[in-house]
């Protein structure tokens, strides 16, 4: 016959051990990841029933929308507007874009919250040879990116968007933009946090001010520099 | 008469707190799937407000577990749960478990092992979360820690709270328990027999 109260404080103990788990993992989690990730890679990539992708085994793409659904846009219909406080407004199509100087390197897409996607095929026209053309006025001071869900905003400094690795970006692992990777057309921003690249690009507006865009109204760093 | 048959299992408060944790939890749940898996997201979108329901919701999540100790029926009821006896650990060794040879208290030793299983991944999924909506408060690679054990540690919860559920689907008597307070003696007899004689000791 036992009595209710004999006996070692398992419960207790368990509760400690996976608090003590956790605090390892989250100092050394990210060294562990990259290990699965790079054991793992191959497999999620060739893997046609997406079921590598339901749990949460190494690095990979976490798709996010603001809004609710947004509806696809078609890439022969597809119009980017540069406005706002520029001499010379334009409204491109896909196939401008394309006619532009193109250019292409390879980069770490890296999220805010400590996910990353490694390696990623970035291409496309950089934003300055965009802003060159459209002529900044001389009361211009930011550019406000926006998204064709309606509701996404990315603000950044004019000096900000001429950086070298700031992409209006027309391919991704040498594909078009799919849709739920933002396309047709979408940022990329290389030394900034992926809330900082807007996804269904639709409109640069240059701006006389840096008013936060939609994460960065919600509390996220204004410059969202990678490290920071 | 049927009073007779019935042993008083739980309290008002432990059968609230029961229900509160639940309701949470399954808020918890839904709202991580949404923002967990890429189709269901890009399906339902407003991020922001899902994940706003989410964080509330699991920040919620220890406040009745913790209101539930004003109750002394559940202060009692933890430290039952704290406690192994050599006994519990042969129920978890034991093949034939479910026999009644090896003597049962209020709680077998599997219920035990998934009530702390289940307080600690709270604990962890609370901390590693504060860390992820706060993203000031630690450097980007302890970030990349905390996204990592967030979701081992909800994909381990999850399982946990199948598994339960699972469990209390098969046992009409031991829902009647959490619902109404009281079960059958003869079912007590079955799955709790020490706890039956000591309670019927106590009397």
């Amino acid at each position: 016959m036992t009595a209710p109260l004999d006996g070692a404080p398992v419960g207790r103990r368990v509760v400690l051990g996976l608090l003590g788990l956790g605090a390892v993992g989250v100092v050394t989690g990210s060294r562990v990841q990259e290990g699965l990730s790079r054991a793992l890679a191959p497999i999620q990539l060739r893997d046609p029933t997406g079921l590598t992708s339901a749990i949460p085994v190494g690095d990979t793409w976490r798709y996010y929308s603001v809004t609710g659904p947004v509806e696809p846009r078609d890439a022969s219909t597809y119009a980017l507007d540069v406005s706002g406080l520029v001499d010379r407004p334009a409204t491109y199509s896909l196939a401008d874009l394309e006619g532009l100087p193109q250019t292409a390197f390879s980069d770490t897409f890296h999220c805010v919250t400590g996910w990353k996607v490694e390696d990623v095929p970035w291409s496309g026209v950089r934003v300055a040879d965009l802003l060159e053309s459209a002529a900044p006025t001389g009361d211009a001071l930011g550019v406000r990116f926006r998204s064709f869900d309606g509701t996404y905003t990315v603000n950044m400094t004019l000096e900000q968007a001429r950086a070298d690795d700031v992409l209006v970006v027309l391919t991704m692992y040498g594909e078009p933009v799919t849709h739920d990777h933002g396309g047709p057309v979408r940022i990329y921003s290389g030394s900034m946090y992926g809330y900082k690249s807007n996804k269904w690009l639709s409109e640069i507006e240059v701006t006389s001010d840096n008013e936060p865009g939609y994460w960065e109204d919600r509390g996220y760093p204004l410059d969202g520099y990678i490290g920071e | 008469m049927s009073e007779a048959r019935d042993l008083h299992r739980f309290a008002r408060a432990e059968r609230w707190v029961h229900r509160s944790v639940a309701l949470l939890m399954g808020v918890c749940i839904v709202t991580a799937a949404i923002l967990y898996n890429g189709s269901l997201m890009l399906a339902v979108g407003h991020r922001d407000a899902v994940e706003t329901i989410h964080l509330w919701c699991g920040l919620a999540l220890p406040v009745p577990m913790l209101l539930g100790a004003a109750s002394a029926a559940y202060r009692a009821d933890l430290r039952r749960l704290n406690r192994f006896s050599r006994d519990d650990r042969r129920w978890l060794r034991s093949r034939t478990r479910r026999d009644g040879i090896i003597p049962v208290g209020k709680f077998n030793a599997g219920q035990k092992l998934n009530a702390w299983l289940v307080a600690g991944s709270t604990g962890v999924l609370l901390g590693t979360g504060i860390l992820l909506e706060w993203t000031g408060l630690v450097r980007l690679s302890w970030r990349a820690g905390a996204t990592f054990v967030h979701d081992w540690f909800a994909l381990g919860l999850g399982l946990l709270v199948v598994g339960h559920v699972v469990y209390a689907y098969r046992d009409p008597e031991a829902r009647r328990g959490m619902r109404t307070g009281r079960v059958r003696r003869t079912w007590a007899e079955v799955e709790h027999g020490a706890w039956v004689e000591e309670a019927d000791e106590a009397r």
